[in-house]
């Protein structure tokens, strides 16, 4: 016998909000990997200069909107403009399909800027406010 | 359908708090399927390039054809009212890449480890890994609704398991038993933790 692995019913809508077209971009015509380097995005970098911006780190478009580009890639707009709703540094990643790394420098820039909003996950050894669970229970027992 | 939150309903108040649960276990046990089946939408996949830490100090120059080994991790979000969001993450299927593991381990919830009675060694790794971390995790075993009822005492005991980890079944396509296999984590976490 085998373990059930079909692919899962398709039950999702697809809100155009929540699923943004991926930016043209030029791909490598034998493996469509981008044709510029993730580095190249960054000017090389590898850390963002603020924040440590977590997988689940919430983000949000704040401010007014950028004026110009000064400063701002095609890659900052894009997170600004998919982080007109609530989105975690994972789902940037793959909306944008970048490294984490690459989207964690940009993001960086962004907060440094003020263009961007953000709330940390809470830490481990602070899971232990019980209005977490219950919240979390009642939310999957509503699915 | 759960809403999404725009800018404009956060400007006033503070964001919501993401939490996180991992779903782990062998090479095709059925994570994916779990994550696609309970996330509210299209699971997405997050990549982390191996060659970061050489990133900036590399000379590619001649290597521009060098396939970019990438780890991939699928998840999927479920938005719970306006203070919380859980995402779902299914582990990378290879169990070396350890670096992985530990980003999305770090400040779980807690941990589903999915297992195949046919193939049972192939969890030990996780249950190692979550064990080692003290991170609460129960085991769900994936297999089709009416199949044969394995003896769930002798998976605990096959995986060397302590009594206070639950074990139970599961088929990953199902709403509702991937909804219950949660809601028994999210319980045994409230255990493990002493949260009363």
């Amino acid at each position: 016998m085998m373990p059930p692995e079909d692919p899962p019913q398709d039950h999702w809508t697809d809100d155009p909000a929540a699923q943004p077209p991926a930016p043209d971009r030029w791909l490598d015509e034998h493996e469509h990997h981008p044709m510029v380097r993730p580095y190249v995005m960054t000017s090389g970098r590898v850390e963002p200069t603020r924040g440590k911006f977590d997988l689940i780190t919430l983000v949000v478009a704040v401010g007014p909107e950028p004026e110009g580009t000064i400063g701002l890639g095609p890659e900052h707009l894009a997170i600004l403009r998919l982080c007109q709703t609530v989105l975690s540094v994972a789902e940037i990643t793959g909306h944008l399909d970048l490294p984490v790394a690459t989207v964690r420098v940009m993001l960086g820039d962004l907060l440094d800027k003020g263009f961007v909003s953000m709330q940390e996950p809470e830490p481990e050894a602070d899971m232990h406010d019980i209005r977490l669970y219950k919240a979390v229970i009642d939310g999957l027992r509503a699915l | 359908m759960a809403s999404v939150l725009s800018r404009r309903d956060v400007r006033a108040r503070r964001l919501p708090t993401a939490v996180k649960i991992v779903i782990a276990g062998g090479f095709g046990v059925g994570k994916t399927t779990m994550v696609g089946t309970v996330s509210e939408t299209r699971p997405l996949r997050t990549e982390e390039l191996l060659t970061d830490e050489s990133v900036g100090v590399d000379d590619i120059s001649g290597v521009e054809r060098k396939q970019t080994t990438t780890v991939a991790m699928d998840f999927g979000r479920i938005t719970m009212r306006d203070e919380y969001v859980l995402y779902l993450f299914g582990t990378p299927g290879q169990e070396r890449f350890w670096f992985m593991w530990d980003e999305v381990a770090i400040g779980a919830l807690g941990a589903v480890v999915l297992a195949d009675t046919r193939r049972l060694s192939d969890c030990f790794p996780s249950v190692d890994y979550f064990e080692r971390r003290n991170t609460p995790f129960i085991v769900a075993v994936n297999c089709f609704e009416g199949s044969r009822q394995y003896d769930l005492d002798e998976i605990q005991l096959a995986l060397n398991l302590g009594p206070k980890v639950p074990v139970m079944l599961c088929d990953a396509r199902s709403m509702d038993s991937c909804k219950q296999v949660l809601i028994d984590l999210v319980l045994h976490a409230m255990k493990a933790r002493g949260v009363e």
